[in-house]
Formats: structure tokens, C-alpha cells, sequence
């Protein structure tokens, strides 16, 4: 971050000034109901994570400004955007991630059905229970398949049967036909897309209501790929996703809501516009994102 | 591509001079350099061994093992610098173990990054190459003379665990720090709290590293001489050492005083003497393999 903050003081952006320009102040953006998109029946998506005026610093530096956005229930919401743009930062502020970078700060609100996130009384270690994070490179660790997945149970004090919590997330990532029979070799020896569905099967056994991918297929090949967002497809009944992908095709394959976010001139990212991926991708309303999805940007 | 291969003259592959067998026998020479590097090394190995290996075989046997010191070589033995030197080692082992482990923890996942710390870790490289007889003069202040300890095995240990503590600190902080960054965050984003990001991410990928540190740190406490020397071990004990009371012994100093006998006898049992000691060493070398490939085989990044 450092090289960012130096650059964005030497270009001598007065933060405060640059606040007002390049994003004006947007309203929470409505989306229509996407058929068949809410299990439940009801034609109001039932709203999960709500972001109001989120702003996010690194030191000085703002890496994210303005951000009002609503993320519905079993849905898949995908962020894109150019490199830098704090689509990664954002998806950090969900489960108070970046609360580990000394630096950071946030401003705004972002509640979890209707409770705040960043409250007083909230301790981050519970939110990332309830949150869980698939990260770019496949990080299993160094132990047996049986215990990456009971890792994060156990460090929360699960009391049910373990057996039975291993192998009820492997299948639900799909992971299960293919390591039922070496569950005590090492997760470190499997493919690098069974690495991955092994990570979100770790996500899964802690019972997470909602799931963070942080560009969880940008180490993968395309088979493997594929494998993950048939995956996210299935999970959706189950969780809200929400991804963050460099990969425009994944998002407009395996996302129900697209929001577009770049940066301005100070390089603070913000939100340019969200919406149903299908209208987004094939008639945006702003020039950006034209400009972005169609390629001649980013 | 076409453009590069339009703009391919004459002229352009002119300004290109491939020298391609003189860039080769520049690797070659290298190569060759670094082969004699490895060959003094090993040469000088290998003298050093043979003679010690000509000399003392002839007097290694039980009773050398089991006897304790005399005026006549033939009958000397080395039982209790044997024993202290294994004792020596136990109580530096299980001593320097969690006092080092434990700072290097806290200088690698609690401490905050400030120019204190940063201090305090250049300053533990610094103290790991004070010679080793500052460590005695230290011992024999603290721990004979403050601590009442004594001129016992118990302070000889405790001064040797001082002077290993800045290499065992060292390696764990390096193997700490091997451990990527995406394994805590991996951890913390299931819900853990910091210690349990420690223990059960961050110290089950460091343990190989950890533990190969600690060895070696041990064997090199095994071959010390001079603090000892300092705190109290004397030249010639016929009974073994228990760890509180006066009059010990170790194996390299019993090897000092061997070797520094103008009689051809004692300068045979000292050769006698180091090759028990080598074998120790390589004994811990050993361990230090196993351990490492015992705790490692889920690791691999």
C-alpha cells in the first residue's frame, strides 16, 4: 500500500477535495427480482449484507470511497473491476479481514441483517464465522484433508460429530467421491483445483451464512474452473456468495448481480453501477462499464 | 511477430555478438571454481578424520566408555565427561526449547514492527556471534556467584543454554517466518483467534524448521570448551556428575586436557575422546533429519 500513498500525496490530492468528484454520492441501487433467483418464494429479495457510504483507508491513503451497496440472500454477487480498484479491500471489509492490516480504517456502515458490522461490541473473530473467505491461491494447510476441513470447527468448539461435519462439507464441495479414501494424506497433495474445493469445504464446516471468494479460480485451470463455479452454482441455495474475479466471462457466467467499481483520480475505487449481470453485460447504463465489459478499458 | 521478424536485416543481426563458446566457458570456469571450494573443504575433512580415526580407534573400547579418568592412559575412561556432557545436553535441550521458541513467537507474530523491536532483533544476531567466553564470564557472575549455583553442571548448563538461546531464537524466526502469509489469513478467516492462528496454522508449518534449529544449536553446546571452563568444569572427575553439586566434566574438555599432555598416550585417548564426540554430534544430525522429515510430510509450498 505504502507505494500508493506515497504516489497519491505526491500528486498532492487533498483528500477532502477529491472526495466530492469523480463518484457523486449514489443511492442504495435498487435491483429489480431476478426470476427464480429467491428460493424462498417471496418476490422482495431478502437483503443479507447492506453497505452504506463504506469508505476504506490505509493510512492516508483511501482506497475505496462511497460504496452504498445491497447484497441479496443466496445469491451470487460478483465484483469487477480494474487492478486496483478495491474490489479486494471491499470484499476484506465483510468479514473485517483487513482489521488485520494495522493501518486500516473504515468509515460508513455495513450491516448484517440489519446489525452493524464493525459495532462495538462485535468481535471480528465471530464475524468471520459467520463469514467465511476462499482466497486466490488455494491455502490449505499443512495437515490431513480430515483436519484442514475440522480445523475451523474446532477452533469455534464444535460439539457434534466430526466425522460426520468432514464428510457433510466435502460433499457440499463436491470434494467428497474423490478424497473419501485418503482422508488422512495431506491436503497439500491434492490438484491445485481440489486444493480450492478442499478451502471452500474448510469454509463451509463452520456454518457460514455467507461466502467471500476472493478471485478463488485466478490459479486454476480452465477445467478445474468450471468445477468451481458449477460448485458456487450449487452452493447459492445454500449461501450468498459474493466473488471478486479479473474474469468478465466468470462473472457474467456464474453471477446472478454484477457491481462494477474502478477508481478515480486520486485512486480511490468506487462504484460505478450494479445490477442484474444479464442487463449489465448487455446494456449498462454508464460509459464506464461499457467501456470495461466491452473491453476497451481495464 | 512480423513486425520483428520485417525489421530482421542485416544491419539489425550485425549489432548481436554471440560468442557462444566463450559465454560457455565462463559457466565452466565457475563451475570449476566452486568444485575446489568443495574439494579443500572435504580434503581438509578428511585429513583431520583419518588422523584422529588412526589414533584413537586402537583405545575405543568399553572400558575407555565405562572407565573413569587416570594417570595412565591405558586405563583412563571417559564415563563421566560421557554423562555430563549428556546431561549437559538434556537440561540446554529442554531448557532452551520453549525460552527460545516462545521469543521467537512474540518477536514474530505479536510484536508490532517498530523501530524497538527491530532493535531487538538486530541485537540478538549481534549476540549470537559474542564469543563464546563472554558467555562464561557472564555464567560465573550470574549463576555461580549470584545464584549460588556453585561450580556445578546445573550453571555450566544454564551458560551454555545463554549462549545458544540467540541461534535457537534466530532459527525458529526464520522458520516462523517461511510460513506464508495466506496461512494465517486462511486461519483467521475460519474464526480464530490469534493463538489458535498460531498453534494450529503457524507452528505445526515451522515445527520441521524449529526443531532442526534446536538440534543444532544442541550439538554446538556439546562441542563448547571455553565457558565452561569458567563456570567450574574441572579436568579430572572420577564419579558422575549429578546436576546441583560441585565437579564436573565434558567431553571437550576432557579432550583439552588430554591433548595438551606431551605424551603420545593421552594425545591418542583425546583422539579416542573426539570420536565419541563426533558420533554424538552426528547422532544429533541424525535426529535432526528425522524430526524434520517426521514433522514435514504434510508441508510442501
Amino acid at each position: 500500500m505504502s507505494p500508493s500513498v506515497a504516489e497519491a500525496r505526491s500528486a498532492g490530492i487533498d483528500p477532502g477535495v477529491a472526495a466530492a468528484d469523480p463518484a457523486p454520492a449514489r443511492a442504495p441501487v435498487r435491483i429489480a427480482s431476478r426470476q427464480g433467483a429467491a428460493e424462498a418464494g417471496a418476490a422482495d429479495r431478502e437483503i443479507s449484507i447492506k453497505l452504506e457510504d463504506v469508505s476504506c483507508y490505509y493510512g492516508s491513503f483511501r482506497a475505496v470511497q462511497g460504496i452504498n451497496l445491497e447484497i441479496a440472500s443466496r445469491e451470487i454477487t460478483a465484483l469487477i473491476g480494474p487492478s486496483g480498484c478495491g474490489k479486494s479491500t471491499l470484499l476484506r471489509t465483510l468479514n473485517r479481514m483487513n482489521d488485520l492490516v494495522p493501518v486500516f480504517r473504515l468509515e460508513g456502515q455495513i450491516l448484517l441483517h440489519g446489525q452493524s458490522l464493525y459495532g462495538p461490541r462485535v468481535d471480528p473473530v465471530e464475524v468471520r464465522r459467520r463469514v467465511g473467505m476462499v482466497f486466490q491461491k488455494p491455502n490449505p494447510f499443512p495437515k490431513s484433508i480430515y483436519d484442514n476441513v475440522a480445523f475451523g470447527a474446532r477452533v469455534n468448539g464444535y460439539r457434534g460429530n466430526m466425522d460426520e461435519l468432514v464428510e457433510q462439507s466435502l460433499r457440499r464441495a463436491a470434494l467428497w467421491d474423490e478424497v473419501k479414501d485418503k482422508l488422512r494424506q495431506s491436503g497439500m497433495s491434492l490438484s491445485g483445483g481440489q486444493q480450492q474445493r478442499l478451502c471452500i469445504a474448510r469454509a463451509i464446516a463452520t456454518e457460514p451464512e455467507i461466502i467471500l471468494m476472493d478471485e478463488p479460480c485466478s490459479a486454476l485451470d480452465p477445467r478445474a474452473t468450471l468445477q468451481i463455479e458449477e460448485l458456487m452454482f450449487h452452493l447459492k441455495r445454500d449461501y450468498t456468495i459474493v466473488i471478486v474475479t479479473h474474469n468478465m466471462q466468470q462473472a457474467a457466467r456464474a453471477s446472478d448481480i454484477t457491481a462494477f467499481l474502478t477508481m478515480g483520480a486520486d485512486r480511490a475505487g468506487y462504484l460505478v453501477e450494479v445490477g442484474p449481470t444479464s442487463l449489465l453485460f448487455t446494456s449498462p447504463r454508464e460509459q464506464l462499464t461499457e467501456d470495461y465489459v466491452s473491453g476497451r478499458f481495464g | 511477430m512480423s513486425a520483428s521478424s520485417a525489421a530482421r536485416t542485416p544491419a539489425s543481426e550485425a549489432l548481436f555478438d554471440p560468442r557462444l563458446a566463450r559465454r560457455k566457458l565462463s559457466g565452466t570456469v565457475f563451475l570449476s571454481a566452486c568444485l575446489l571450494a568443495i574439494a579443500v573443504l572435504l580434503l581438509a575433512l578428511l585429513l583431520l578424520l583419518i588422523d584422529v580415526l588412526t589414533k584413537g580407534v586402537p583405545f575405543l573400547d568399553l572400558d575407555f566408555l565405562g572407565g573413569v579418568p587416570s594417570r595412565i592412559p591405558a586405563r583412563a575412561g571417559i564415563l563421566p565427561a560421557l554423562v555430563g556432557s549428556l546431561e549437559i545436553s538434556v537440561i540446554v535441550g529442554v531448557t532452551a526449547f520453549p525460552i527460545g521458541v516462545a521469543a521467537a513467537i512474540y518477536l514474530v507474530e505479536y510484536a508490532p514492527d517498530t523501530f524497538i523491536t527491530r532493535l531487538l532483533r538486530t541485537n540478538i544476531a549481534n549476540l549470537a556471534g559474542v564469543p563464546s567466553i563472554i558467555y562464561g564470564i557472564f555464567g560465573l557472575a550470574v549463576f555461580v556467584r549470584a545464584l549460588h549455583l556453585g561450580y556445578s553442571l546445573m550453571a555450566g548448563a544454564l551458560t551454555l543454554v545463554l549462549l545458544i538461546l540467540p541461534v535457537v531464537i534466530i532459527a525458529s524466526m526464520e522458520a516462523l517466518r517461511a510460513v506464508p502469509d495466506s496461512q494465517r489469513e486462511g486461519a483467521y478467516a475460519l474464526g480464530a483467534t490469534r493463538w489458535q492462528v498460531i498453534r494450529g496454522a503457524v507452528l505445526p508449518s515451522a515445527a520441521p524448521g524449529i526443531m532442526t534449529g534446536i538440534i543444532l544449536a544442541m550439538s554446538r553446546a556439546i562441542g563448547e570448551t571455553a565457558p565452561l571452563i569458567l563456570v567450574g568444569a574441572v579436568t579430572f572427575v572420577t564419579f558422575l556428575p549429578t546436576p546441583l553439586e560441585n565437579g564436573y566434566t565434558v567431553l571437550p574438555i576432557q579432550v583439552y586436557q588430554w591433548a595438551t599432555r606431551p605424551q603420545a598416550d593421552f594425545q591418542a585417548i583425546a583422539a579416542a575422546t573426539i570420536i565419541v564426540v563426533l558420533v554424538l554430534m552426528l547422532l544429533l544430525n541424525l535426529l535432526a533429519l528425522v524430526v524434520r522429515a517426521r514433522l514435514s510430510r504434510h508441508v510442501s509450498w
